[in-house]
């Protein structure tokens, strides 16, 4: 699908015009390829008070290849060098007095952002404090104010570029190598203005960078066509074999997908009562088990709330939120299928956040999901295993594509990179929460809405 | 050499929802259904850019030009270009033929895989040239001077240009294939509320077996159908009362809807030693323990056309120790609902069973509740290579979720007289 306005945008012509209007200038996005460097120029890395973080995220930006630059170079610097990213440790905040230091940091060093460029900040969540009353409430408003900073940056920057912040409270450190080399890759590509927190876990060591999922087994529901599809492709680039799920009606376009990334299909309706029990015998027998499980499959079937009938809210629900819940339970409870320090992604979406006129049923699902994923964190957290949801937001695909064009048009503009999302957008956030290295994080709804206005 | 023999495994299998003539396939070729159906079995069995032993599948209208059309299948398919393939042909027996073949040749340890198929269309049919047209083109072809090419050139007639149709009649005969079924339908006395009941029966358990989804691992869809086209889950007998007889001519009990009407579609099953199986975490559904074909004179023997399989399951069964009863399903094709009934009815008749089959006792009755259960031709449709891989495969699951050391018997009539039969345990 081509974004004409992009292309547009893009062109020499069109480069004057969109410039001398004001009108939104799309960038085309860097994406991530296998064998790509972590980032297109060097890193700036700095810190606002003593923080606790930068010598470590230093030390793994120089084992990924990445230049380090010091604060120092990135004020009026000479040789004129533009950055991949910048990297603030925010984890010394104690007031709102010291984040004028942050601002300091950042100023100059954003001034010389690339395009595509990163710019991730890290800080201890606001209410985690050892500090006595009056103390802590300093401290949690300095750290809290990132959060605003940190969103308006991600408004404020041109040119295909995000801003992310990462809690990492005390103990969890060790958690921060994937989400920070997730923030700062191509693989985030659409992820922009989002606030998350990682947690304590343990961390197998030795991922092959190029096939992190090098001898896994993913499920991935909904597998036959759009995000699933990207999914599927993505995962099995990553070194995955993908079980690729669908109603048995999408039963061609599904083996499609599986020949084309050598893995097999499972025609399955996930509504069907003995679906789970299906799908765990199936795992089971042929593969022994489970390592990331994809609840991408959903539909939607779109009335006012006023004028739907049963059949359209009860489908949505059947297949969006009951699915999830009855085949994660069965999952968990078939002994040995899933694998202990296995991942479950579940798609959730824009809509379950901020709500949709005319989606009260998809909504609903939507947002049941964020429900269900937050509760059974912590048990999957004691089997060293994970349960995350991504939020997709405007997405360009055969759906999207049918949409009249001013709402299409408007619908892909209405956020902070100026354009929709692709699905393959979708399946890098996914692969990087289905990832051994990303066990710290846990219990996280992760936007791909590229800053979307919508809920945010 | 193998030292000794071993029972080939079913591994799954994969066919493409069959369709009736000139319908959702009319634009298809053998080939396209035939590869689809191979790439529907490969990505569910993870068999992409492997070689498996050897493919054999055929199908029974097929276009001189397909004299390759397994081999050339199995290169547009997703399986290695080093797979081997050949094509059979045993009219309507042809898909459990090729599964016997392949299933002999593993139990002889010469290959460890293998996939039997086959396809079908009515739709896509070959036409021939006109006979006389095709002497005078011949003649005009071997013709070495101008003399000679216009003499044979002055042969040409108008008429010429009507072609010629494959007909579903038997050559020596002259008789379509239901007006034969007919014949023994008169003879052994079968009625015609019988065969309606079997008709609706057929579709309404193959209806069931889908809504319950037996299929979901057999059935790939193919250009957007994804059910057999010809099932009529809301078929009764009411309604099938009312059609008029289309075999049998004045007093005839057959119709359109208990005959098997035209069809177009491929199947496919894999089958594998044991060994093989478990290397490739596949599951074993079943193994095929035996088969026999035979034929009847249906020409100038008084037999009739469709009745070699009541001759071949009375070889069958005492080779394996076995008797009729001792089988926990039964698969009887449908090609008309007549055919079946007079199956079992001759199996029942000490007469016949003594003079014809030469045996002390009749073979004696099944339990109907054992048979066809997931539906039959009736329902699904006749693509004749087709049939064979079809029940191979439904059957094989339905033996391996009814528990091991069950058993099942498919009995294929087939044009010319023939048959093939074959017993498979889980």
């Amino acid at each position: 699908m081509s974004d004409w306005y992009r292309e547009f945008a893009n062109s020499g012509l069109g480069t004057t015009i969109t410039k001398n209007l004001g009108l939104p200038r799309p960038a085309v996005l860097r994406r991530y390829e296998p064998g790509q460097p972590l980032l297109p120029g060097p890193a700036v890395v700095g810190s606002a008070g003593a923080g606790r973080l930068r010598d470590e995220v230093t030390q793994l930006l120089k084992d990924a290849g990445v230049t380090v630059v010091s604060p120092v170079a990135a004020d009026g610097a000479a040789d004129g060098e533009r950055f991949g990213a910048v990297v603030l440790d925010a984890t010394g905040l104690t007031g709102p007095g010291d984040l004028a230091s942050a601002h300091d940091f950042l100023a100059p060093a954003i001034k010389r952002l690339r395009a595509s460029g990163r710019v991730v900040v890290l800080a201890d969540p606001p209410t985690e404090t050892t500090f006595p009353a009056q103390a802590a409430a300093r401290q949690a408003a300095a750290r809290q104010a990132l959060d605003g900073l940190v969103r308006s940056i991600g408004k404020e920057l041109l040119n295909g570029s995000t801003a992310n912040l990462v809690h990492v409270p005390s103990g969890a450190e060790g958690s921060l190598a994937s989400p920070l080399r997730f923030f700062l890759s191509g693989r985030s590509a659409y992820v922009d203005g989002q606030v998350m927190t990682v947690s304590r876990a343990e961390l197998p060591g030795g991922e092959d960078a190029d096939r992190p999922l090098a001898g896994k087994v993913a499920v991935v529901t909904g597998a036959a066509r759009g995000i699933g599809a990207a999914i599927a492709r993505v995962l099995a680039r990553d070194g995955a074999h993908v079980v690729a799920v669908d109603v048995p009606a999408a039963g061609q376009s599904l083996a499609e997908v599986a020949n084309e990334i050598g893995g097999t299909t499972l025609q399955l309706d996930i509504t069907a009562a003995d679906a789970p029990t299906r799908l765990v015998e199936h795992l089971r027998e042929r593969h022994g088990g489970v390592d990331v499980v994809v609840h991408n499959a959903g539909i939607t079937r779109d009335k006012l709330l006023v004028n739907m009938d049963a059949a359209r809210w009860n489908s949505v629900m059947a297949v969006n939120l009951q699915a999830q819940l009855d085949i994660t339970a069965a999952l968990l409870a078939a002994d040995g299928v899933l694998k202990p320090d296995a991942r479950v992604v579940c798609v959730s979406s824009q809509s379950g956040i901020a709500g949709n006129r005319g989606q009260t049923n998809y909504a609903a699902s939507k947002a049941g999901i964020i429900g269900m994923v937050r509760s059974w964190a912590p048990e999957f957290a004691e089997r060293g295993a994970t349960i995350n949801a991504v939020a997709p937001g405007f997405i360009v695909t055969e759906m999207t594509a049918k949409m009249p064009l001013g709402t299409r048009e408007v619908g892909s503009r209405l956020n902070s990179l100026q354009q929709g999302g692709l699905p393959v957008d979708v399946a890098e956030t996914i692969a990087w929460l289905a990832q051994p290295g990303s066990g710290g994080v846990n219990g996280q709804v992760v936007r791909v809405c590229g800053q979307s206005l919508l809920g945010a | 050499m193998a030292p000794q023999t071993r029972k080939a495994a079913i591994v799954g299998g994969n066919r493409i929802p069959f369709a009736r003539s000139n319908g959702a396939y009319a634009r298809a070729s053998n080939q396209d259904m035939l590869t689809a159906t191979l790439d529907g079995l490969v990505a569910r069995f993870g068999l992409q850019g492997q070689q498996v032993g050897e493919v054999v599948a055929g199908a029974v209208l097929k276009h001189s030009r397909d004299f390759n059309l397994t081999r050339e299948s199995v290169l547009g398919s997703r399986l290695a270009a080093t797979t081997p393939a050949y094509d059979v042909q045993q009219a309507c027996g042809t898909g459990l033929e090729a599964a016997v073949l392949v299933a002999n040749k593993i139990a002889l340890g010469q290959i460890e895989s293998g996939i039997a198929g086959g396809v079908d269309t009515t739709s896509d049919a070959p036409l021939a040239v006109n006979e006389d047209l095709r002497r005078v083109l011949i003649s005009l072809n071997s013709a070495k001077t101008l003399q000679q090419r216009l003499k044979a050139l002055a042969g040409i007639r108008p008429g010429q240009l009507v072609p010629e149709i494959p007909r579903n009649s038997e050559p020596r005969t002259g008789l379509a294939m239901g007006d034969h079924a007919a014949i023994t339908a008169k003879e052994w006395e079968i009625g015609r509320e019988e065969q309606d009941e079997l008709t609706v029966r057929s579709h309404q358990a193959m209806a069931a077996a889908y809504d319950r989804g037996f299929f979901d691992d057999l059935v790939t869809p193919f250009l957007g159908l994804t059910r057999d086209n010809n099932l009529r889950p809301e078929s009764s007998l009411e309604k099938l009362a009312k059609l008029q007889p289309v075999f049998g001519g004045e007093g005839g009990t057959m119709t359109a809807a208990n005959s098997t009407p035209l069809t177009d579609g491929a199947s496919a099953v894999l089958l594998a030693s044991d060994e093989w199986a478990a290397e490739h975490d596949l599951p074993v559904l079943a193994h095929l323990v035996d088969a026999q074909t035979a034929a009847v004179d249906y020409v100038h023997g008084g037999e009739g056309l469709l009745m070699a399989p009541v001759y071949a399951v009375p070889v069958l069964l005492p080779r394996n120790g076995l008797t009729l009863q001792d089988f926990d399903y039964y698969e009887i094709h449908e090609a008309f609902a007549s055919t079946v009934l007079a199956t079992m009815k001759a199996w029942e008749d000490p007469a016949y069973c003594k003079e014809k089959l030469g045996l002390d006792a009749p073979l004696g009755p099944i339990d109907r509740a054992k048979l066809n259960v997931n539906g039959s031709s009736l329902a699904a449709g006749h693509p004749f290579a087709a049939t064979g891989g079809r029940i191979v495969a439904a059957l094989a699951k339905q033996l391996h979720a009814a528990g091991p050391g069950k058993r099942g018997l498919i009995s294929i009539c087939a044009a010319g007289g023939q048959g093939v039969v074959a017993i498979l345990e889980s």
